[in-house]
């Protein structure tokens, strides 16, 4: 029997019995309710075949009782449902889709593996819309009020990944104001905005009907220049956004916690994670609207407020794993065993795998091959695992995807099948062959044998290396007293460790000093105080002012840095080290700042307002212009906090005086998340907003208002009205960017980590490991990462202590065996790896027979640069040397070049 | 592998030996590298060296390529290796267009694979140099430069009239080229030599019987049959004491 199939937005079929999706863990079977038998107690067809009797029909729900002492709530989102407004269309137009929807549709394992195609005729749609803001930015019934965070870039990358299905292909996003308020989302939107054949429109875009013939969906927008349009298109995109999740009324009542009025958790600027009971936490979009990094910000930062509480306990219920004992099989003939990976359809649908098998089988020491659906499956590595025991196998090839995220995976598989996990070679046919030759599917096959070839060949003479284990210091520095950094080092200390407190100012607090409340009426100044108290009270905080760091050295576990303070010169010995330096305000050479009295930033604006100055309170008018110093060539980002920044000044002085003429001129209004609710209530209060563009940016000149005083007056053009507007400004307010801290260079290059091309920290990757650095035992948080605002700067100072403690919580840790080393006889001293290695890993040596290179493999981090400068091939990086690579080369070529 | 600075010119070398119409080097952005040691400075060194190293020898130096991207740039990535494609299939097959025969080729690159370790030794410091400007690399290595490496290669040879067989300069000798035992006058087997010098450091000066040949041929080994030393004179004496030698 087939029904829809959920996972794949019901646009297919699928089976009662049948597996999630792809990916899903534990890849197993399940039946699910449309089972005949479970609804009219048919069929049983299921039963009968399975010959492991693995189908019970008659389980029941069972009850279970856990004792815990912290639950952590990560119920995510639903998606919102444009059925419940029907001038959407979606469910009575075919060629009407969500996002959602989209997003299946264009995935190699949904509904047309990977082949978009409209419902009603199965064409490839040529022309697509997009509609932003379905459901979410609405004060209509069944819609949300709020901003769902995410639709903006993820529209974008729909586009981007339709034009890489179909180059040809027509792409229209009807939007509102475009919110890349995230790292690297500007430079996304600016990549979507120059392909071919897109178009970015700002209009409310409605779904007017589709035409009889075609199915194709006919949409009604305003242009600037030509008025009302309508417009047909093959297919229209919804996209939608983020609804709680569908029974959060359950859920916090069964839990005990509070919602917020949208139906998201109830929760605490200060304190993120913390629900409103004690020892319940909440991470995730359940937090609010939210994308990926942010979501695992919150995580880590559960975990570590979990930890802060269950610390007494930590370690009590594990287990030291036990893998078998280790054979050695260095002396045996090479014995290889090839297994090679569908990745679902990923490399299927591409690369002929059964053909690959087969020319696999014919390769040297090739005893075994064979092809698996998902290497990665649980299933999958116990197969591994027993045809490497019943086959004798000593070296394994992975044909399927990176090393870079499976290899550890398949490292341990070798293990718990007793042989040295160096024994194994990934040959990568997903990246580097099927996701990039799509369109050409034999000479993929051909690349993809190569590749195996080549990795048979290299697995030959690969041997078995030991790995170290290093002691870990318990102690964590922390660079940067602000509030990401003293919230970080606090929740590490909770947790028993010592932690050291580096600011460079002669006082902690960093830029929340210059802030007074939150958007949500929070009194940071106080906030901040009884922060500071707590650090100073704390009695395994060491806090160290006026710091400058001269030295860091060391690696993970066993770092030594150097620093003079007002405390003079200290030697810190530490495990982790967290980098929260912060960021800054740009100070604008634009509109007369620095020259006239009249023009602050919103931060001297927000300090003018805490001290009711003069000018605040008596100004009849203010103006506020946005995207100071960003969004430009120089600094090519989004500040993120602006827009925000600038409703809420633009409600205190309403609130200070509710006649103040308030206009704010914008490029797009960047309130995201539930951040609108003040943007709306802004324009409720008569707050203007106006639109610039860069193309014709507001001017500033000294006036005279109407009534005689003199003003400073911004001349806009509405883009709209295409009048010109001026605006008189007692104070003028420039919405000045968040830029890198001073001194982010030094920094990165004292911890060895890099600054992205924005200049702030990047971190180890931006969606998965967004609190740690490539580095090992260097973690980030706060603005060094990204402009971000206060809960946000939080959640990730909690995710990089709980990140920290996963090193730090350990005895030992473990480095590479893939490290170099010298063979004493062929080396001549001369020095020229010594010269190259800038970890300083090699030591020379005075020995009978002359200097001689040494390495230490704990601080070797296996680059091979001194192997390639080596003369005499003394020094050598192991898993990547001379012959293995050399084995690749002739593997790749078999042919010598006389016979061409 | 895991750094372009990995990348050894042995690498590069085989590759072309062994038929490889072209060979293209991937590294991170010059500046950016994932690790501190900046190997990405080194693989554009070693790249403009053996550019004119195939020049020299007669393939185009369009051969080789490298490029430098962030691992995030996929499209850049590709947009790169299509353009290096693109070049190889219009430059064809090596041999073409007024290039060494592919046959010629194979003898050319086993000779410059030997001279490898001396060419590391000698262009040490310009294979480390750190150029921040990219345009510099063209001109980082010219061709009377690699005219001048291969036509001044030097060779280490020993003098059997001085050599005193005390095997210190054999011990030393990472590749075990030096043959001759005790009391067997050495001599350096050309064909395993690699020109490190380390046999004319390691030769006490009073002996002085290694020397540096530079250009000229080296003289013919003396014959297997011929350098046994017949010492004479006291044992506590041998040491110092120059031998006498059973010449013909």
């Amino acid at each position: 029997m087939a029904y829809p199939d959920q996972y794949n937005q019901e646009i297919s079929n699928n089976k009662a019995v049948h597996i999630y999706f792809a990916q899903a863990i534990p890849l197993i079977t399940y039946i699910d309710q449309s089972c005949l038998y479970l609804k009219e107690k048919k069929c049983r067809i299921c039963e009968a075949v399975c010959k492991n009797d693995a189908i019970d029909l008659h389980q029941i729900p069972e009850k279970m009782t856990l004792n815990v002492a912290a639950i952590v709530l990560s119920p995510g989102y639903d998606v919102y449902d444009p059925k419940v407004r029907d001038e959407y269309g979606y469910g009575r137009l075919q060629n009407v889709v969500t996002g959602m929807d989209y997003e299946r549709l264009m995935c190699a394992t949904g509904p047309y593996e990977g082949e978009i195609l409209r419902a009603s005729d199965m064409r490839h749609p040529h022309k697509v819309a997009w509609i932003q803001c379905v459901g979410s930015r609405r004060d209509s019934e069944g819609d949300n009020s709020y901003c769902s965070a995410v639709c903006c870039t993820y529209a974008q990358k729909q586009v981007i990944l339709t034009k890489d299905h179909n180059s040809d292909a027509a792409c229209t996003i009807f939007h509102n104001d475009v919110r890349s308020y995230s790292k690297g989302f500007e430079t996304f939107y600016q990549r979507t905005q120059k392909l071919p054949d897109v178009r970015f429109i700002r209009s409310y875009a409605s779904i007017v009907g589709e035409d009889p013939e075609t199915q194709n969906v006919i949409v009604r927008y305003a242009t600037e220049s030509e008025g009302v349009k309508e417009e047909s298109f093959d297919m229209v995109v919804l996209s939608v956004g983020m609804n709680p999740p569908a029974d959060y009324q359950g859920l916090a009542e069964k839990f005990g916690i509070e919602v917020n009025c949208h139906g998201f958790c109830q929760i605490d600027s200060a304190n993120p994670m913390a629900t409103t009971r004690p020892g319940i936490f909440v991470s995730g979009a359940f937090q609010g609207p939210m994308d990926i990094p942010e979501s695992v910000f919150t995580a880590s930062a559960a975990g570590s407020q979990c930890g802060e509480l269950l610390n007494y306990r930590r370690g009590k219920l594990t287990r030291e794993r036990v893998y078998p004992s280790e054979k050695d099989n260095t002396d045996e003939e090479p014995r290889i065993g090839v297994f090679v990976c569908h990745c679902g359809a990923n490399i299927s649908r591409v690369v002929n795998v059964p053909d690959t098998v087969a020319n696999a089988q014919t390769l040297p020491n090739v005893v075994h091959v064979q092809e698996q659906l998902f290497s990665c499956a649980t299933n999958s590595m116990q197969q591994i695992v027993d045809t490497v025991k019943e086959k004798s196998l000593n070296r394994v090839v992975i044909a399927a995807c990176s090393p870079r995220t499976l290899e550890p995976l398949f490292r341990d598989t070798l293990r718990e099948a007793g042989i040295n996990k160096y024994y194994l070679d990934m040959a990568n046919i997903r990246e580097h062959c099927s996701w990039c030759h799509a369109r050409e599917k034999e000479a993929a096959t051909v690349k993809a044998q190569d590749i195996i070839r080549m990795s048979v060949a290299r697995s030959i003479d690969l041997e078995p290396l030991r790995e170290f284990d290093l002691p870990v210091n318990k102690a964590a520095l922390v660079v940067g007293g602000g509030l990401a950094g003293m919230t970080c080092a606090l929740s590490i200390a909770d947790q028993g460790h010592e932690v050291y407190l580096l600011e460079r100012q002669s006082e902690l607090g960093g830029t929340a000093r210059k802030l007074y409340s939150t958007l949500d009426g929070k009194d940071v100044q106080a906030d901040l105080t009884d922060l500071v108290r707590r650090i100073y009270h704390h009695p395994a905080i060491h806090v160290y002012t006026e710091v400058v760091i001269t030295e860091a050295t060391g690696y993970v576990g066993n770092f030594v840095t150097r620093v003079t303070s007002e405390r003079g010169a200290t030697v810190i010995e530490h495990g982790a080290a967290v980098i929260a330096i912060g960021a800054e305000e740009y100070k604008p050479i634009e509109y007369l700042y620095g020259k006239d009295e009249r023009v602050v930033t919103q931060l001297e604006l927000g300090e003018r307002i805490a001290r009711e100055d003069e000018t605040v309170t008596r100004a009849q008018s203010v103006v506020m212009i946005q995207c100071i110093g960003c969004r430009n060539e120089d600094h090519n980002y989004c500040s993120r906090v602006c827009c925000s920044h600038s409703v809420k000044n633009a409600l205190k002085l309403k609130a200070i005086n509710p006649e103040m003429d308030v206009a704010i001129a914008f490029r797009d209004m960047r309130t995201y998340g539930f951040n609108e609710t003040y943007y709306r209530e802004a324009s409720h209060q008569d707050v203007r907003f106006i639109r610039w563009t860069p193309e014709d940016p507001p001017v500033v000149d000294a006036g005279e208002a109407e009534d005689g005083r003199p003003v400073l007056q911004m001349v806009l053009t509405d883009p709209i009205l295409g009048k010109k507007l001026v605006f008189d400004a007692d104070l003028l307010v420039l919405a000045a960017a968040v830029i890198p801290p001073k001194g982010a260079q030094e920094i990165a290059s004292l911890f060895k980590v890099p600054l992205g091309p924005d200049g702030f920290f990047q971190e180890g990757h931006v969606k998965l490991r967004p609190v740690e650095f490539s580095t090992s035992g260097v973690f980030l948080c706060g603005m060094a990462h990204y402009p971000k605002h206060i809960p946000e700067a939080i959640n990730q100072a909690y995710g990089a202590a709980g990140r920290a403690l996963t090193l730090l919580s350990n005895d030992i840790v473990t480095v590479s065996g893939a490290v170099c080393e010298v063979s004493e006889k062929s080396c001549i001293g001369c020095g020229a790896c010594d010269t190259v290695c800038s970890y300083g890993a090699i030591e020379l040596r005075k020995t009978k027979q002359g200097q001689k290179a040494v390495v230490n493999p704990v601080i070797c981090k296996g680059d091979g640069l001194c192997n390639a400068v080596c003369p005499t091939g003394a020094i050598v990086l192991k898993h990547f040397n001379d012959r293995e690579i050399l084995r690749q080369i002739d593997a790749l070529i078999p042919e010598s070049i006389e016979t061409k | 592998m895991m750094c372009s600075g990995r990348v050894d010119m042995a690498h590069i070398l085989r590759a072309f030996a062994k038929g490889a119409d072209g060979v293209f080097i991937g590294g991170c952005r010059l500046g950016e590298c994932n690790y501190t040691t900046h190997g990405n400075y080194h693989a554009a060194n070693l790249t403009s060296l053996c550019k004119k190293i195939l020049e020299h020898i007669g393939l185009n130096p369009q051969r080789l390529q490298i490029g430098f991207m962030s691992g995030g740039e996929g499209n850049l990535f590709a947009a790169t290796v299509d353009d290096f494609c693109k070049t190889i299939k219009e430059l064809g097959p090596i041999g073409r267009a007024g290039e060494i025969s592919p046959a010629q080729l194979r003898v050319a690159l086993a000779e410059v694979t030997r001279l490898v370790p001396y060419i590391k030794i000698v262009k040490h410091t310009k294979l480390t140099a750190r150029l921040e400007d990219a345009a510099d690399y063209d001109n980082h290595f010219s061709l009377e430069e690699i005219e001048q490496l291969f036509g001044e290669v030097v060779s280490y040879y020993i003098d059997p009239a001085k050599c005193q067989a005390c095997m210190i300069c054999s011990k030393r000798c990472p590749v075990e080229a030096i043959e001759g035992g005790k009391s067997q006058i050495h001599v350096i087997d050309q064909d395993k030599c690699i020109k490190c010098g380390t046999c004319l450091h390691a030769c006490p000066s009073r002996f002085g019987a290694v020397t540096e040949i530079v250009g000229d041929p080296v003289p013919p080994p003396l014959p297997v049959e011929k350098r046994t030393i017949l010492r004479t004179g006291s044992k506590g004496n041998k040491k110092n004491t120059p031998t006498k030698r059973a010449l013909p």
